[in-house]
């Protein structure tokens, strides 16, 4: 596996109420990794990205972030150790400008030294949010509403990133286009850990791919390997 | 005096009190924007205010524009400090909880006036009381105009603050969405006591601009003040500074022209009768705008 790794989810168990929902799952990021995690609705992936971001704690189990267990963190605590998520359903501000949305992105004190360098590199990778950086960000397409969520995340000049389902409810156009972005923030050396249902592309665009199958990791291993396994074939691909 | 004169001199009186209003609905309007709390309680802040001119008045012979520096940062840890060991506490509850909790904090508030200090109206008599500035035939009187001059630039601090400041960018973000908020960082609930105590500042400095014009009485002076409030804001159109502003000069002057033309003594129902009329016909507010949300 990783050595030094930015982020290990280790042994964790997660549920909600009394419904254990994640039994018992280990996995880790390394430092210029993307590692995708795919499974079924109801597997519980974007369960173990809520927990990573400091939305829920974990029944058992521990997550240790940048070398650090992390105890009871909340979200904003997250961000500031260095953490970005990119929330399902985007979360943006939609009635401020494109512009304004991805100048908060870099809002916490450390980020707001690099902002106009961070400005400039996320610009220079999403051309077209520079071209609408006037417009009110809920004006946008779907698809571009999610580079701007994948934009703000990086202004904070994260550690790790972490996205849930960025190509939920997109055209497989906009998919491809939402993918494509990914793998170029990738290529800057980003760490992302990226939760997706759309299977076939995260074994495109990913170095390593965990298979989450309710609650439990099924498989795992080099993502090029994973397209050719006969269980992935069988049951994601539908080949 | 001719016609027009009279009008023009209802309608500068109508404006610079509709400023007061919009004074008052700013805080309720903004604390519902970031927290979508109904603060019933907000009226009572604004008595509140007034009893602290009229305290500092009695104490230290202050003016009560000079209590103000004492009151603004009084009445923002208050809200804090309400905000805190309150509303904190049931901010996941289900939303009748918050609104149940404001109302027993109005109540709290008048009854501890009215056992500390007593049921008796009371008021500031300041120098200028008597005071009128003639324009062009229509005189103005010199309490309503410093009342409309302090209401301007306690709005245009507040729009700076949330429009130029990081702090205020913080606001924004947290009215638009809680979520995206917190995952970039920022202290959502920090966030909420800021914004509760600014909205209890707002109220608290609107008590004093009106203590020379009114008298104030304990208990069912805030439950009047958190109805205009909430015609301001609804007249206006909830949720932001301008429609805020828009709707207490409406306020203002449907209340003034009415007074005058109509009979006076039903002023406040002159108000109350175009708040319906606008729910009737146009229940978005004047300027409200349906907002498309991602």
């Amino acid at each position: 596996m990783t050595a030094d790794p930015i982020l290990s989810v280790e042994d964790v168990v997660l549920g909600y109420g009394s419904l254990e929902v994640v039994s018992g799952v280990s996995l880790a990021v390394g430092r210029a990794e993307l590692v995708g995690l795919v499974g079924g609705n109801g597997s519980g992936k974007s369960t173990i990205l809520r927990a990573v971001s400091g939305m829920i704690t974990p029944w058992r189990g521990r997550i240790v972030f940048d070398g650090e267990p992390m105890t009871a963190a909340r979200p904003h605590q997250m961000a500031r150790r260095g953490l970005a998520h990119v929330p399902m359903g985007r979360q943006l501000f939609p009635n401020l400008t494109v512009r304004e949305n991805l100048l908060l992105g870099a809002w916490l004190p450390a980020a707001r030294a690099a902002r106009d360098a961070a400005l400039a590199r996320v610009e220079a990778l999403f051309p077209e949010l520079a071209r609408r950086a006037g417009a009110r960000a809920g004006t946008l397409s779907g698809g571009q509403q999610q580079m701007v969520a994948i934009a703000r995340a990086l202004m904070l000049g994260p550690k790790l990133m972490i996205m849930d389902e960025p190509s939920l409810g997109l055209s497989p156009l906009l998919v491809k286009e939402v993918m494509a972005a990914i793998r170029r923030v990738a290529e800057t050396g980003m760490p992302i850990l990226l939760v997706e249902q759309n299977v076939k592309q995260v074994l495109a665009v990913s170095h390593r791919t965990y298979v989450l199958e309710n609650g439990r990791l099924v498989l795992d291993g080099p993502s090029q390997e994973l397209a050719g396994h006969p269980m992935i074939r069988k049951a994601y691909l539908g080949l | 005096m001719t016609d027009w004169v009279i009008l023009l001199q209802n309608l500068a009186n109508g404006v610079l009190m509709g400023g007061v209003y919009a004074l008052v609905g700013v805080g309720l309007t903004l604390v519902f924007g970031v927290m979508r709390t109904i603060n019933f309680a907000h009226g009572d802040f604004v008595v509140l205010g007034m009893y602290a001119a009229v305290l500092f008045n009695a104490l230290l012979g202050f003016d009560p524009y000079l209590s103000l520096v004492i009151a603004v940062p009084v009445g923002f840890l208050t809200g804090m400090l309400v905000e805190r060991l309150v509303l904190a506490r049931i901010v996941d509850a289900p939303p009748e909880s918050a609104l149940l909790a404001t109302l027993g904090i109005s109540l709290i508030i008048g009854n501890a006036i009215l056992l500390t200090v007593g049921g008796e109206p009371r008021s500031v008599q300041v120098a200028y009381a008597s005071t009128t500035i003639s324009i062009g035939g229509v005189h103005v009187s010199m309490v309503l105009l410093v009342a409309g001059a302090a209401t301007v630039a306690a709005i245009a601090g507040l729009y700076a603050l949330l429009h130029r400041t990081e702090i205020g960018r913080a606001i924004r973000a947290t009215a638009e969405n809680r979520l995206g908020a917190e995952l970039v960082g920022i202290d959502t609930r920090a966030i909420h006591a800021i914004v509760f105590g600014l909205g209890t500042m707002l109220a608290v400095v609107a008590g004093v601009t009106l203590i020379p014009l009114l008298f104030a009485t304990p208990t069912n002076m805030g439950a009047v003040f958190t109805l205009k409030a909430f015609v301001v804001t609804v007249l206006g159109g909830l949720g932001s500074v301008g429609a805020a502003i828009a709707g207490g000069i409406v306020l203002g002057v449907v209340e003034v022209l009415g007074a005058s033309y109509l009979a006076s003594e039903y002023r406040e129902a002159y108000g109350l009768a175009a708040f319906l009329l606008i729910l009737l016909f146009r229940p978005e507010g004047l300027f409200g705008r349906t907002v498309k949300r991602v």
